[in-house]
Formats: C-alpha cells, sequence, structure tokens
C-alpha cells in the first residue's frame, strides 16, 4: 500500500517541486535583479560625482599634460611629452622637487616623535592628564589658513612675539620668513605645530589599544619605563607609526596654505613646493598643460607612496 | 616618596608642553582683547591689561566678515549633509547588498581616497569655470558632495552592525530601503556624528579650493577673508587677531562638543593598518 501510494505519487510530486523550483528561481533572479538595480541606486549619487569630479579629471590632466594651452585653458596643440621634458630640465622644478622632499624630512619624522613624546607621557591614568590630552589634540581643529595667518604675526620681525622672546634672553632678532636659510625652517616648525593634534590623538590611541597586562608583566619582571616603551610598546605600535608616517608624508606632499600665506614660495624659491607650483603655474601663469604635468608628478609620487605602503613594508612592521 | 617627585617633575614638564603648544591660541585670544594702542606698543604686553570687546565690533567694520562666516556655515552645512546622504547610500550598498561588480566599484572608490585632491583641481576648475559656477555656492559646493573617506568610516560601521538584526528584519518582509532607513540609520548614530565634524571641519578649513574660484568679498570663506585680514591693515593688530578669534571659534566647539568623533574618524585608518 505504502510502496504503491509513493509509486504514484512520487512523479507527481517530482513535477511539483520542479515547478516549484523553477518558479523561485525566476523569482530569485528577479529580486536578484532588483537588488542590483537598487544597489546601483544606492551608488548613483556618489558615482554621478566621482566621475564629474575625479575619475573625468584624472583624465584630462594626462590629456592636459600632453598639449599646449592657451591662457584661457583651451588645447592649443598636441606637444608629447614635451611638458614633461621640459619639467626635468627646468631647474626651478628639480629645485621645487628637493624642497618638498626637505620639507617632508623636517617635518615628519620631527612631528612623528614630538608627538609621541607627549602620547607616552600623558598615556598613563593619573588625575588630570586628561586635561593635558586635550591641550595636546587641539591643534587638530585649526585650519591651515588661520594658523598661517596667526604665524605669521608671531613671526613678525620687529613687533613679534617670537623676536620679543629672543630678545628676552639676549638674542639677536631673526627675520624668520626673509631669510632664504631660515624660510623653510620657519614653514616647518609652524607645519610641526599645526600637525601636533592629530600625530598625538593617532597615537595615544594606539597607545591606548595595547593590553595593560603586557605593560605590567613587563614591569613584574623588573624593566623600567623606559625599556618597557622601547621593548614592548614601540614594536606594538608600530603599524600605527607606520600608518602615521605614510599619511604624513603624504600630506607633507600636499602643503599649500602656509606656503601661500607665509612665504609665497620664496624668498628665492626656497619654500617653493610641489604643490604651491601646480598653483603658479597653472592658476598664476596660466598654463594649464605644464601645470598638469607638475600635478601628474605628484599623482605618481603619491600612488608610490600609498603602495609602499600596502605592499613593502607591510611585511616588516610587527603585527601583534 | 620618589614616586610623588617623579609625577610632580611629569606634571611640570607636561604643564610647559602645554604652555608651549596652546602659546599661539592664547596670544589670538589675548591680542584680540586689547586696545589698538596696547596692540601696537613695544615691548609687547604678554596678557592684555583690560577686555577691551570693541574689537569683536570693529572687525565687521573692517572686512565683511559676516558674510564669510555666513557664506562658509552655509557652504559647511550642506555639504556636510550632502556627504551624510551620498555617503551612507554607497556605504550601505557596499556593506549589506549584493550587486554586479562590487569589488570593482570598491576599489574605484578606495582607489578617489588615496588619489590627492591636488591632482585633479586643473581639470575641475575649468569644469566649474565651463558651468559658469566661479565665485558662485554650487562651485564651491558640488564637488565635494562625495566622499569616499566618509563611505569606507560608514561601512566599515555597517558591516559590525548585528547580521542577525539584518536576518531578522529580512525575515518579516523589510526591504532594504526600509531596513536602511528605519534600522541602519538610527543605530549608526556615533559613526554618522563622527562624518558630520569631519565634512563640517573639512569645509570649513578649505583653503585653496575657495581661493581659486572665489573673487567677490560677497563670496570668500573665512580661511580667505582671514589671510586677506593681514594685508589690510597691519597696524590694527588687535582687529586681525578679533577676526581670527571669531573664525576659530566654530572650531574649537567642535573640538570640545566632537572630540571622541573626531578621534574615531582618525584611527578607522590607523587600526586597519
Amino acid at each position: 500500500m505504502n510502496g504503491l501510494d509513493e509509486r504514484l505519487s512520487l512523479p507527481r510530486n517530482r513535477i511539483r517541486t520542479r515547478e516549484k523550483a523553477r518558479r523561485r528561481e525566476r523569482t530569485l533572479s528577479g529580486l536578484k535583479r532588483r537588488e542590483n538595480a537598487l544597489a546601483y541606486a544606492f551608488l548613483g549619487p556618489s558615482l554621478l560625482l566621482f566621475a564629474i569630479f575625479f575619475f573625468y579629471p584624472m583624465g584630462k590632466s594626462v590629456y592636459l599634460s600632453l598639449h599646449a594651452t592657451d591662457p584661457t585653458g583651451r588645447v592649443a596643440g598636441f606637444v608629447g611629452l614635451d611638458n614633461f621634458r621640459y619639467l626635468f630640465q627646468s631647474d626651478q622644478f628639480v629645485q621645487g622637487l628637493k624642497v618638498t622632499v626637505s620639507f617632508a624630512l623636517l617635518t615628519v619624522p620631527t612631528g612623528i616623535v614630538l608627538a609621541l613624546v607627549l602620547a607616552a607621557l600623558t598615556s598613563g591614568r593619573q588625575r588630570g592628564l586628561s586635561l593635558f590630552q586635550f591641550a595636546f589634540s587641539l591643534p587638530v581643529v585649526l585650519s591651515v589658513g588661520s594658523s598661517s595667518v596667526i604665524w605669521m604675526f608671531l613671526y613678525h620681525p620687529s613687533l613679534g612675539m617670537l623676536n620679543y622672546f629672543r630678545s628676552l634672553i639676549h638674542l639677536d632678532p631673526i627675520s624668520w620668513l626673509v631669510d632664504p636659510k631660515r624660510a623653510l625652517l620657519s614653514v616647518s616648525l609652524m607645519t610641526v605645530w599645526m600637525n601636533l593634534g592629530f600625530n598625538y590623538i593617532v597615537l595615544s590611541s594606539g597607545l591606548r589599544g595595547i593590553p595593560d597586562e603586557l605593560r605590567e608583566s613587563a614591569a613584574i619582571d623588573g624593566a623600567g619605563p623606559l625599556r618597557v616603551f622601547a621593548r614592548i610598546l614601540l614594536p606594538l605600535l608600530s603599524p600605527t607609526l607606520f600608518f602615521l608616517a605614510i599619511v604624513s608624508v603624504i600630506s607633507s606632499f600636499q602643503s599649500f596654505g602656509q606656503i601661500h600665506i607665509l612665504t609665497l614660495g620664496g624668498p628665492m624659491d626656497r619654500t617653493n613646493v610641489l604643490v604651491y607650483s601646480i598653483y603658479q603655474e597653472a592658476f598664476v601663469n596660466f598654463r594649464f598643460g605644464s601645470g598638469s604635468a607638475r600635478a601628474l608628478v605628484l599623482f605618481v609620487i603619491i600612488v608610490l607612496l600609498t603602495l609602499v605602503q600596502f605592499k613593502w613594508v607591510e611585511k616588516k612592521v610587527h603585527y601583534q | 616618596m620618589r614616586r610623588r617627585l617623579f609625577a610632580a617633575v611629569l606634571y611640570v614638564v607636561l604643564a610647559l608642553c602645554a604652555l608651549a603648544v596652546l602659546y599661539p591660541i592664547l596670544y589670538t585670544f589675548s591680542t584680540s582683547l586689547m586696545t589698538p594702542g596696547e596692540a601696537s606698543e613695544y615691548p609687547p604686553h604678554v596678557v592684555p591689561h583690560h577686555l577691551y570687546l570693541r574689537n569683536f565690533v570693529d572687525v565687521f567694520h573692517l572686512v565683511p566678515i559676516g558674510a564669510f562666516i555666513g557664506n562658509t556655515f552655509l557652504v559647511s552645512i550642506v555639504v556636510m549633509l550632502g556627504q551624510l546622504v551620498t555617503s551612507s547610500l554607497a556605504a550601505y550598498a557596499f556593506a549589506r547588498m549584493n550587486f554586479m561588480g562590487k569589488n570593482l566599484l570598491f576599489a574605484l572608490f578606495m582607489a578617489t581616497m588615496m588619489i590627492p585632491w591636488e591632482v585633479t583641481m586643473i581639470p575641475n576648475y575649468l569644469t566649474v569655470r565651463g558651468w559658469g559656477w566661479l565665485d558662485s555656492y554650487p562651485g564651491l559646493i558640488v564637488p565635494f558632495l562625495a566622499a569616499s573617506f566618509g563611505t569606507f568610516l560608514l561601512r566599515q560601521f555597517f558591516l559590525q552592525l548585528s547580521a542577525e538584526l539584518f536576518e531578522a528584519a529580512r525575515m518579516d518582509g523589510c526591504g532594504h530601503v526600509r531596513f536602511f532607513l528605519s534600522h541602519v540609520l538610527p543605530l549608526s548614530r556615533p559613526a554618522l556624528g563622527t562624518l558630520a565634524v569631519y565634512s563640517f571641519l573639512q569645509m570649513w578649513n578649505a583653503y585653496l579650493w575657495p581661493l581659486l574660484i572665489t573673487n567677490t568679498d560677497k563670496m570668500r570663506t573665512v580661511q580667505i577673508g582671514i589671510a586677506m585680514l593681514q594685508h589690510q591693515e597691519t597696524t590694527a593688530w588687535n582687529l586681525v587677531f578679533a577676526g581670527i578669534a571669531l573664525v576659530l571659534l566654530p572650531s574649537l566647539l567642535m573640538l570640545a562638543l566632537g572630540l571622541k568623533q573626531l578621534v574615531r574618524g582618525m584611527t578607522v585608518g590607523a587600526l586597519k593598518g
């Protein structure tokens, strides 16, 4: 009886399940299509904006860099790689690259070491430290515009406070921003100050992420605070330090505002960093083609730095 | 005893460092309270001898700082709202939906985060000029309405929301749109707050783009206005610093209210390595 029933009903069942499966397939692919459409609707606004203000300009930059342009921005003719050839033959551009690299070397290591010391000193749980944490984080909200103007006045040769403080300890006044030997140093000093908040916040949250037990067990083993810092905290902090180093180098290559306000690239191009020279070439001299060539050099440098971040040091940095 | 001494030394060192770090800000606020005579005296006064609040009125006559502040507030708020909408939508698609080309598109989004904006500024300037948007609000606002940083930040946050919640809602027949609006967004307030603080400060502090595309006092933003102050009347330092102090206030307020949000935003990159 049972067997007969089974035999009889089996084909019918099979047909039914097949049908059901087919229907489900249809609705599934319908669902999938609907999800696809919905996803693109969600992505639409961002995609559209990126296409107009990012992907198209990237292509346009390459196009412009291969052309000569008239001062209104219209393309005057194809010049091939001439813009680039001209760049690397020009002393001004090569010196600008040197200035950009020196600026990064002056600001990045100093800024990170300073922030690291402050972060280490305020990482404990003693009372009152949160007040200092707030103070050291504060520069993070300052813009390059207002910071530069404040320092412009601090650097003022006759009425500025920095020269006044020097006079209090019987030092001669300095022409901070006009002396070709000192201008880049002065701009760097201001930049280190401006970036301190960001560096401090990143490093102190990195330190806070390291479990207390590691610190304590090392202290129980008789390691002094300096030793704990050098042997345990520093290696564990290395991913954060590395992240910060790359981000800082990239942002130092993008510096513009402080140069534009404090020195205008001078004296004698000693502070004429890459982005400032792009600005000058395109928006002061109205040579958009050769300005774009400079912008692409910046692009290549930043992409290389980012690749370094992803590939090379990934292996060398200690991860927990 | 030794520990006490160590702590005392630590506090003294930290206090000196804090003083050095804060000095430019303290100097700004103290000079903004000086009378014109006091501000130009030499040797300079380190602290003002009386509180001269008239500067905050007079600076409005020196430059149209009211218009600068109004412009920048408008631009920053609109960009902030725009980024919250575009980024949360895109982030939801990347975090919770399956669609063709997802990985490729995500890689494209991430690529825009790594490439500095300065590289694209010349064509963008030409585009905006071609549309007749120079010296206008759309020119200041529209190029910044989408943010790959915001998308990344929110995606990371949406991925942390529990998967069970998502399954349960789907089981109850809740579609993506309703789930996004009534569950994901309310649960993501902290991350949205971070992005809001970020995008606001980004626009409030922007320098290069407003410098390129604005050329009348009517459209200038605060940072450009502030930089103009130094050429205006170099003798009236008290007024210049009153202007700077006014421009710094919203940023400092943001810090007091939103330090946690800021820290979260900065560490999202660091922790992911």
